[in-house]
């Protein structure tokens, strides 16, 4: 399903040029449009899609196993966390839409800025724990699995598989 | 060419790829470095770079021990099992005790996890699989790599790493250019985690044309992770053990979800149960120790993946195909026909896509599966990369050197695909990987060990003529012919991708024979790769894009060597339905339970082969 984009609605911004990971997502230098330079390196991933503006950008099944005339749209609205999806059988006998949240809090505001939390002591740093360890292994005032807390030694070879 | 040099100078830790084992990385290194400089290098854009690219619609390593579910050692055990034994369980257990803390920090951020009504704990798929809605996935994560990071380099395609001249083996950085502007980057560090990613692409795929961009693994991942430490002379491990999917034929669906928590299962083109036919001459072959039939009734013991694969590529060899998923029975289930598409729209866009065009509703029809082509990756159901030191209070002395998940490349660390022996980390352990390396990368700069790093202007110098040299020799041969893409001079990058697809594809157990080599195919592949390395000197670039591809293809050859030279090594038949040597077809437990350990010389190209323990964890 590599991606197409519609003459009539792109207006070259370049927000799917930014976003592709394939690098795929060119602006042609006659239209001023954006379009995509090598579809056998498309991965169908969508997020060209997702990031237009204009919704220019829409896909069609790779010509070598799929046929035409199906419809597979989306709308990801990050303002209300919701991504909306709309497929549409070739021979119409299946028309659904689907909806799905895409993030519980408001965006960054829940991720912690490391550079201003109290500094790990000296004590942590010799251990084995990572940021936010123990506590957050189990949420409980557990402490970090071990060789020894789990009963458990390493041997070599094929006799211990 | 006139293009600039941008040097990034004084770094303490450089993130060489940020997908989810590089965000772990950038993210846990503010921690622990608060003060130091932390940067990241991604060839994409980190907001939506790396396998999680679409988004994910389960975290598939996930223990559960805040509701009692599982411990480290059991999925350390799974994986063991599902591997056939070869894995580097210091390192898997180390990942397995430190996921659920990762995976506890995403719900906070954000990351929509369903939970199971009745009991409040998170909805399993499987035993290791929690669901959740994970369209945004990487943007979440990408947040928290880009709060801790002091700068983002996007859409710059790294191709070396720098090496350290006072003192050899010692890492210093890395090199490589920004595709949109063409401007050589230098990157000054004392350390370097390497969050690259595996390798689609390198075999031959059943797709022709268009559908070629219709890979398991995303067609983005171009073996950066082998290519760059390879190429720098970091030891590496397991190699040999690519990975076969079954998977919705062409779309390449996945299943996990459908046969874990929609209940579907497979049977042949008549309708038929297949699988346990198979199994009794498959015990034969690899042994009851790494496949008991009854033991596995009796105590929910898993198959191995490729064991599956086996049974699935035969019975189609055998005339009864294709295979389909029984879903006609799930999908009469509003609520589960709702999972199973939501469950691609999540990941696999493209299987909902094709199943509009060709009318398939697995509520009235049972979809057709097929085994994919070959992939070369550390983090799904195989265990490729590098050979990286474990924790200390784990690891057995072959195992350790001083600082968690280092490799072999003193300052240079790996985190996700780039780690070898550690599968089944999926998106969350590689995450945790990446939290691993950077806490050891920080205390590797505190120990004093990254003092003193001497990079010349020579150096700098050498690799920027080398990047740059597939567009010099288009500009110089380009002229000698009319028009079109046929020179006598150079290949272009989309033409070698081709003869290496094929290459590896015929000599090394690509899909078109049946995943089937022996000693003198790969001796043969092996000669046509070193031939196909003389061509790559003459590579051609026609723009940045272009030089863009040569770089990921001359990482896919150096991946694909290693693969040849670690499959021709082991004498076994390891991993049946993955791939098979024709002249050793049993597993040889005697000679080769152990895992491959390869060395490629940076100055000879010459590989070093040996064998190292392989340990498992036992009660004490």
């Amino acid at each position: 399903m590599p991606t197409f984009v519609y003459m009539t609605r792109c207006d070259g911004c370049g927000q799917c040029v930014d976003i592709c990971p394939s690098d795929i997502m060119h602006i042609d230098p006659v239209t001023r449009r954006a379009y995509n330079i090598e579809p056998n390196m498309c991965w169908e991933c969508l997020p060209c899609v997702k990031a237009c503006p204009q919704n220019a950008i829409d896909v069609r099944g790779y010509a070598d196993f799929a046929p035409l005339g199906h419809s597979v749209r989306v709308r990801r609205d990050e303002e209300k966390g919701v991504i909306a999806w709309r497929i549409i059988f070739r021979n119409g006998s299946k028309d659904m839409e689907l909806l799905a949240p895409i993030t519980t809090k408001p965006w960054r505001e829940h991720i912690p800025q490391l550079g201003e939390v109290p500094a790990p002591s000296q004590e942590m740093r010799d251990s084995h724990l990572l940021f936010n360890e123990p506590k957050y292994i189990r949420m409980d005032d557990g402490d970090l699995h071990t060789l020894k807390s789990n009963g458990l030694k390493m041997v070599a070879g094929v006799e211990s598989y | 060419m006139a293009f600039k040099t941008i040097i990034e100078d004084d770094t303490d830790i450089l993130v060489a790829g940020a997908g989810l084992g590089g965000t772990g990385a950038a993210f846990e290194a503010r921690y622990w470095g608060q003060n130091k400089k932390i940067v990241i290098a991604e060839k994409a854009n980190i907001m939506r770079s790396g396998a999680v690219s679409q988004g994910l619609y389960a975290i598939n390593c996930y223990m559960g021990t805040r509701f009692g579910e599982n411990n480290p050692e059991d999925h350390v055990r799974y994986a063991r099992i599902d591997l056939m034994g070869m894995v580097r369980e210091d390192l898997l257990f180390d990942m397995a005790r430190h996921v659920d803390s990762t995976v506890h920090q995403f719900e906070e951020w954000g990351l929509p996890l369903m939970r199971d009504p009745k009991t409040g704990a998170y909805q399993r798929e499987g035993r290791w699989q929690i669901m959740i809605h994970g369209e945004s996935y990487k943007p979440i994560v990408a947040d928290a790599a880009k709060k801790s990071a002091d700068k983002v380099f996007n859409r710059i395609c790294v191709t070396h790493l720098l090496m350290d001249e006072s003192k050899p083996n010692r890492v210093a950085g890395a090199v490589g250019f920004n595709v949109r502007t063409g401007n050589y980057h230098v990157f000054k560090s004392k350390t370097v985690i390497c969050g690259a990613g595996g390798a689609s692409n390198i075999f031959k795929p059943r797709s022709v044309g268009e559908g070629a961009g219709r890979v398991w693994y995303a067609p983005w991942s171009s073996g950066s992770a082998y290519g760059l430490m390879i190429g720098a002379g970091a030891k590496m491990t397991q190699m040999e053990n690519r990975i076969v999917l079954a998977r919705f034929k062409d779309g390449y669906g996945p299943v996990g979800a459908y046969f874990l928590h929609l209940k579907t299962y497979t049977q042949n083109g008549f309708g038929e149960e297949y699988e346990s036919k198979w199994f009794p001459a498959l015990e034969e072959m690899v042994g009851k120790r790494y496949l008991d039939v009854e033991a596995s009734h009796r105590t929910h013991r898993p198959i191995p993946t490729c064991l599956r694969n086996h049974a699935l590529i035969n019975e189609v060899n055998a005339g009864r195909g294709p295979i389909h998923m029984v879903t006609m029975e799930a999908f009469q289930d509003p609520h589960l026909e709702e999972i199973g598409w939501h469950n691609f729209l999540g990941m696999t866009v493209g299987q909902a896509v094709l199943w509009a065009a060709t009318d398939v509703d697995p509520k009235n029809e049972n979809p057709e599966l097929t085994t994919s082509e070959p992939y070369v990756m550390g983090s799904h159901a195989t265990g490729c990369g590098a050979w990286c030191s474990g924790p200390e209070d784990v690891s057995p002395p072959e195992y350790f050197w001083g600082y968690n998940r280092m490799t072999t490349v003193e300052g240079l660390f790996g985190a996700g695909d780039a780690v070898g022996g550690t599968p089944h980390a999926f998106s969350s352990g590689s995450f945790t990987e990446g939290r691993l390396a950077a806490k050891a990368a920080c205390q590797y700069i505190d120990d004093g060990k990254a003092e003193g790093i001497v990079v010349s202007d020579e150096q700098i110098k050498r690799r920027k003529e080398e990047i740059y040299r597939p567009m010099e020799h288009y500009k110089i041969y380009r002229n000698e012919i009319t028009a079109g893409s046929v020179n006598p001079n150079y290949i272009n990058p989309r033409q070698g991708l081709d003869r290496l697809q094929k290459l590896m594809d015929e000599y090394c157990g690509g899909v078109t024979v049946n995943y089937m080599t022996n000693e003198k195919l790969l001796n043969i592949g092996l000669k046509k790769m070193k031939v196909m390395e003389e061509d790559l000197e003459k590579l051609a670039a026609e723009n940045i894009h272009e030089l863009l591809r040569a770089w990921e293809l001359k990482h896919r050859h150096m991946t694909a060597e290693a693969v040849f030279q670690h499959t021709l090594f082991r004498k076994e038949t390891r991993w049946p339905g993955y791939y098979y040597r024709g002249d050793h077809m049993t597993v040889d437990d005697e000679n080769w339970h152990v895992l491959t350990v390869s060395r490629r010389d940076p100055e000879t190209g010459e590989y070093t082969m040996e064998k190292a323990p392989c340990y498992h964890l036992v009660e004490a």
